[in-house]
């Protein structure tokens, strides 16, 4: 029995990467929600919204390492975020004039939205292959380990290892600062009331002199900034590669049902409940068994890595099945 | 004699190709309570919605204070003094009474603190509840943050439909009591009411409306007195 190397185990192969991968979930799931709520469709095209935002952080950030510009210890990429939103906010307004708003004013069903949001992710993704290329890049400079497992050895004497990478804490810390600003925003302030209200009731906002359009854009603003957010922190943790970006579409809507689709609250909680499911179940436990005392020939992995989305489609059905509003109430698929 | 306050005449129009509304006229005067009873579907919410701005007519007006608003849109007939209560969907669910209130008063620019109280004051029941979610009130209290919330812009016409829909006789009284509060402070009221009786009772002014068109006309207690009206419409 060895309840503390059990405990750094878990913690380092399941609550810190499984956190880290949560919160950029749930930063997607974020700006899946909202934009239903608002405009009443799910947006395929949210993935390649964040690759396409996450390539131009890179060009960017290429610019600045140029210029010889850095952040010390942090990674560049981080200052070339604003630019990223701005320029991607600009595109995505351009997409709602250009495609969604005549849907829109035709009242058009959610499923034509839904089949042109497709259509927009298509052309996003070309878009970005464009721009980038479709290799794999890193570009997380500064420094790597906020913690490494030499260092957490020598600490803590025990055989077990821990590492947090400036990625991963990066990662909580902007994730927790975006959700604190955001739920601010949607509570406190005119504008974001009125994007509830909107949510609530489309009619009775109207009667009450909110004007939808400006919802609207304030909307894509929003989702913008917390896509290309998402993007770049799940770049700077794993790696860049347009596909990947297209693939992780499937945990982040999982991870919006699951909390309610248009409940903000859900999405991030749900963003948890997917990464840790997908984790816990892909991980193979048979460290952490023996230092429990349980010593087997197997791995005790449930499901292999190639599998984890699978993950993702089993909560999806379980939820849709059983409590199609999701756990925090949110709008019936 | 002068123009009633609100002066609805002869209007016609529906929702696609066939006439709802045939030929319906509707007056408040000032600071007055006018009902709108009839048989169900017969145009009584579509005819609150062609006041309201939110049915073409083709033909007909709306006067409101001697002005013809007829082409104006419902958010321009609000910043000219109407509010409206629609029959159903008329609160946000999911922000609290406040947050209802305050969306109420979206398009004030001053400070509308004061009309909060004030409806804070003529509704004690749903001031208690304040940060509750409108959603997860009852029946009764909904429909009075749904009042409130149009009483917020201040109008000098408040327009309900079916106010009482669904809430038990005593709550229905207590919000017929608050309506007749609200027209004492000069606001005219134009009311639906399933409650053809009780709503009678309290109108100035009552419509019988059938098929789109004036049946009957007269003051609330003419209309409760005629032996046609009685048998018809309210069942003896
Ligand atoms: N949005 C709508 N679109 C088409 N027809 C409608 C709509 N709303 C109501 N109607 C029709 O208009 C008629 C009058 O409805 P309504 O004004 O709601 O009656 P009431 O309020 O008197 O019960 C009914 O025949 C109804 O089916
Ligand atoms: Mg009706």
């Amino acid at each position: 029995m060895d309840i503390l190397n059990a405990l750094v185990a878990i913690l380092n192969f399941v609550v810190i990467p499984a956190a880290a991968y949560g919160a950029q979930l749930a930063l997607g799931a974020l700006g899946v929600t909202l934009i239903y709520g608002i405009l009443r469709f799910s947006n395929f095209a949210h993935g390649d919204t964040m690759a396409f935002g996450t390539a131009l952080v890179i060009l960017v950030t290429w610019g600045l390492q140029a210029l010889g510009i850095s952040l010390g210890p942090l990674p560049t990429a981080l200052l070339a975020l604003p630019i990223g939103i701005a320029l991607t906010s600009v595109l995505v307004l351009g997409v709602d004039r250009a495609v969604y708003r005549f849907y829109r004013r035709k009242r058009s069903a959610p499923i034509i939205l839904v089949m042109a949001s497709v259509g927009v992710m298509f052309i996003m993704n070309g878009l970005t292959r464009l721009v980038i290329g479709v290799d794999e890049i890193r570009f997380d400079d500064g420094a790597r380990f906020l913690i490494s497992v030499q260092q957490f050895r020598a600490w803590t004497g025990l055989s077990e290892g821990l590492s947090l990478r400036v990625s991963q804490a990066l990662t909580l810390v902007v994730t927790a600062l975006a959700c604190w600003a955001l739920f601010r925003f949607l509570n406190r302030s005119r504008a974001g009331k009125a994007m509830r209200a909107y949510s609530d009731n489309e009619d009775l906002a109207l009667l009450s002199g909110i004007d939808p359009e400006r919802v609207v854009r304030l909307t894509w603003l929003i989702a913008a900034a917390l896509a290309v957010t998402a993007g770049t922190l799940y770049g700077l943790d794993k790696s860049f590669k347009v596909f990947n970006y297209f693939q992780i579409l499937l945990p982040i809507f999982a991870a919006s049902i699951v909390g309610g689709l248009g409940n903000p609250l859900g999405a991030v909680a749900g963003g948890f409940i997917v990464a840790f499911s997908e984790v816990a179940v892909t991980y193979p436990w048979r460290k952490i068994a023996a230092y429990l005392g349980f010593e087997t020939d197997g791995l005790l992995q449930l499901l292999s890595t190639e599998y984890k989305f699978a993950v993702s489609f089993v909560i999806l059905i379980v939820v849709l099945l059983f409590r199609p509003t999701g756990l925090f109430r949110g709008k019936s698929v | 004699m002068a123009e009633p306050y609100l002066s609805a005449a002869d209007m016609r129009g529906g929702y696609g190709k066939a006439d709802i509304l045939n030929g319906c006229t509707l007056t408040v005067e000032r600071g007055q309570i006018a009902v709108i009873v009839g048989p169900n579907g017969a145009g009584k919410s579509t005819a609150m919605k062609a006041v309201f701005g939110m049915l073409n007519l083709r033909e007909g007006s709306v006067r409101l204070a001697g002005e013809d608003i007829t082409q104006l849109t419902p958010q321009e007939r609000v910043r000219k003094g109407m509010g409206f209560v629609p029959q159903t969907h008329n609160i946000f669910p999911t922000m609290t009474v406040e947050e209802n209130l305050e969306m109420g008063a979206f398009i004030r620019d001053d400070d509308f603190r004061d009309t909060m109280e004030q409806v804070y004051t003529l509704f004690p029941a749903v001031a208690e509840k304040r940060k509750q979610n409108a959603g997860e009130l009852s029946g009764g209290q909904r429909q009075q943050v749904a009042v409130g919330r149009a009483l917020m812009t201040r109008p000098s016409l408040l327009m309900l439909d079916e106010p009482t829909a669904g809430v038990s006789p005593i709550v229905m009284d207590e919000l017929f009591d608050r309506i007749i509060e609200v027209a004492r402070t000069g606001i005219s009221i134009l009311m639906v009411e399933q409650n053809a009786r009780q709503a009678l009772e309290i109108a100035d002014i009552g419509y019988v409306l059938v098929q789109g068109a004036n049946r009957y006309t007269d003051t609330g207690q003419a209309l409760l007195a005629d032996p046609e009206v009685r048998r018809t419409f309210l069942g003896g």
